[in-house]
């Protein structure tokens, strides 16, 4: 009877992963008139292989740079004292901005460095007109850069428990061994944080990849990445059995996220042969 | 046990002396040492013993070069440390908290220090193996930390320590994580490893069994300083100032009037430590072992030497005996488990006090005779 206590977890992975997986699935060979390829086709369509492309740029640039900059960020935090005020003020301020995605953000862009955003205009006043080549804000490199403003504290909030975890008497044996400050962070830190940076890497990458709120507000037409396609064909009243393509989009996504999952294992297991 | 072929690799370097000269340390207004001066003989080891918070880690510290000092000297061989990090002093350190690399086992953890110092593969897999078998842990290289117990990861940090052949081999608490048994164990091991290797050897504790059981010398430290350096028997019989008699071995304290270069306690007349002790109240430190007891027909009346038993604690071929003196002041006695079996909780029994110069202590406020641990 043991597995009674995992009955809630179970049902709930099964209401709300496997349930949505399995109709997605099933919903993207289905036809009008019976099961098709039709719809799984249409995913090799210039435009929609474009999507993709741009969802895997967008995801992985601005999770690197949310890696990177989280990462140094969070290790300021981890250097300061435990209980400090810096410390407490920063874990909030991170909790509140990695939520801050959607409407809001996007506003806050566009009222900012928008095409008539204040600073735009205060710059270009002060002859830097930083649209000088097109408005690039509502393309790929402005969605990077939102994005980014979640990112970043995401990853403080997600890395600094493993940086919590070294030890200040592993950098001290290091010393009085004869290593130096940068021989500890190669032999020691590095190798230990990597799992966790890896980890939470791939979780920023998901967060960006599986992100709609923020673009949609951001980019009104047009589905420069697949969240907004799939948003486009769920709603299409022009073409019938149009969702059952949305389907297929997040099918497509599905396989992405499971393919760079794979990957992350296998790196996971190599960087940390010594958890187990 | 097998025996183990050490003295090649590990004894090329014989120990060197180590000199402490009125270390200062400070942190805002907490003055952690307090003109600390040691100097320990090569290949001796010492232990510092005292209370928490009277600068043991601190004193460790500055020798291992993880901490400054405001002012004074380390000398080691004759050469001045004081102003080298700590990566270019040479040292084996072992701390109280676990410490092994979790990303090496325990044979890389081991061969580490000889990494960093670019000895070859072949030879490092070799001489941590060696350091291995020194701590009994043959069996174990290719574990990770988490794969072993506390009193192993200490064995294998000691290696680790021991592998660079270091000039001074610093411990600060290395056992207080492990249960009693392993930390006799353990501790034991580690004087014989120490023995073997001939390296002078800090060892910081605040546990004076351990202190006494593996020093050549003990520094009992307060405040910052050395009150007493002597050898384990010394500072065990012959305390300098009361702070180590109580703080070395359990002992009584008892009410006492000093008259002419001798103690009245109880109404017994002994000799002093201190022969030149101005007259008047004092508190006499008494250790049990100097307590004896004799048994007294229940009926027997009160007087300052005659008490009731009121509990035994087992410790082995010895026991020791808590006396009820009336008036809630008890006396240990500590007795042969033979002869404490005569006399069972409730019985009536007269002390007796074996004529030892006694140490006395001017009278705290308030104070009554009684038993300090
Ligand atoms: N980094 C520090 N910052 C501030 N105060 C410190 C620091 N390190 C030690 N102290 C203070 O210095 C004094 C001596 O500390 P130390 O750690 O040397 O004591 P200890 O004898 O090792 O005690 P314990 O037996 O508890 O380990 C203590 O009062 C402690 O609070
Ligand atoms: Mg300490």
């Amino acid at each position: 009877m043991s597995w009674l206590g995992a009955v809630p977890f179970l049902s709930y992975v099964f209401l709300f992963l496997l349930l949505p997986t399995g109709i997605v699935v099933f919903g993207a060979f289905a036809g009008t008139g019976g099961p098709t390829m039709a719809n799984v086709k249409a995913l090799g369509d210039g435009y929609v292989v474009d999507a993709f492309v741009h969802s895997f740029v967008l995801s992985a640039v601005s999770a690197l740079i949310g890696a990177v900059v989280g990462g140094l960020l969070a290790y300021a935090i981890a250097t300061g004292k435990k209980d400090g005020l810096l410390r407490r003020v920063s874990t909030s301020a991170c909790g509140v901005l990695a939520q801050f995605g959607g409407v809001t953000l996007a506003f806050a862009f566009i009222a900012t460095i928008g095409g008539e955003g204040f600073i735009t205009v205060w710059l270009r006043t002060h002859g830097l007109d930083i649209y000088a080549n097109g408005v690039w804000l509502y393309q790929l490199n402005g969605l990077t850069l939102v994005y980014t403003y979640f990112q970043i504290p995401l990853m403080v909030l997600v890395f600094l428990p493993a940086l919590d975890g070294i030890r200040p008497q592993w950098r001290e044996a290091a010393s009085s061994l004869g290593g130096s400050t940068w021989e500890y962070w190669r032999h020691v830190a590095i190798p230990l944080l990597t799992p966790a940076f890896l980890g939470a890497t791939l979780l920023l990458f998901a967060n960006a990849f599986s992100a709609y709120a923020t673009a949609a507000a951001l980019i009104n037409q047009g589905g420069i990445i697949v969240p907004l396609q799939i948003s486009t064909a769920l709603s299409s009243e022009v073409i019938l059995g149009r969702e059952n393509f949305g389907k297929a989009l997040a099918l497509g996504m599905i396989v992405v996220v499971t393919v760079v999952m794979s990957l992350y294992a296998l790196l996971q297991r190599r960087a940390a042969r010594w958890l187990k | 046990m097998t025996e183990v072929q050490v003295s090649a690799p590990t004894t090329t370097r014989a120990g060197v002396e180590v000199r402490l000269e009125d270390l200062q340390r400070r942190y805002g207004t907490v003055t952690a040492l307090d003109g600390l001066s040691l100097t320990m003989e090569p290949g001796e080891l010492v232990a510092l013993l005292g209370p928490s918070g009277c600068g043991k880690t601190t004193a460790l510290r500055l020798v291992a070069g993880l901490e400054d000092a405001d002012s004074g000297r380390i000398v080691v061989g004759g050469k001045d440390v004081t102003g080298l990090p700590a990566n270019r002093r040479d040292m084996g350190m072992v701390f109280q908290a676990y410490s092994l690399f979790p990303n090496m086992t325990a044979r890389q953890n081991v061969a580490f220090g000889l990494r960093l110092r670019g000895v070859g593969a072949g030879e490092r897999t070799k001489r941590a193996g060696e350091m291995l078998e020194l701590v009994g842990l043959s069996a174990q290289s290719d574990r990770y930390a988490h794969q072993m117990s506390g009193g192993q990861q200490q064995r294998v940090a000691l290696a680790r320590a021991l592998a660079i052949r270091p000039t001074v081999l610093l411990l600060d608490e290395p056992l207080s994580a492990l249960d009693a048994r392993v930390r006799a164990q353990l501790r034991d091991e580690i004087r014989r490893v120490q023995l073997e290797v001939g390296t002078t050897t800090l060892f910081v504790t605040h546990d004076q069994e351990e202190a006494l059981a593996i020093a050549d010398r003990v520094g009992v430290m307060r405040a910052g300083r050395l009150e007493q350096l002597g050898s384990p028997s010394d500072v065990y019989a012959r305390p300098r100032t009361p702070f180590v008699a109580e703080f070395v071995g359990l002992s009584n304290r008892l009410a006492g009037h000093v008259n002419g270069g001798t103690v009245d306690i109880l109404g017994l007349r002994l000799p002093l430590v201190d022969p030149t002790t101005p007259d008047g109240g004092v508190t006499a430190i008494v250790r049990p072992e100097a307590v004896g007891l004799r048994n007294v027909p229940d009926d027997t009346g009160q007087d300052a030497l005659v008490g009731t038993v009121v509990a035994t604690a087992f410790l082995g071929a010895i026991s020791r005996v808590t006396v009820d003196l009336g008036g809630g002041a008890l006396v240990l006695a500590q007795l042969p488990t033979s002869e404490a079996a005569d006399h069972p909780a409730g019985s009536r029994v007269r002390l007796t006090l074996r004529p030892d110069p006694v140490l006395v202590t001017p009278l705290a406020v308030g104070e009554a005779a009684g038993v300090t641990a």
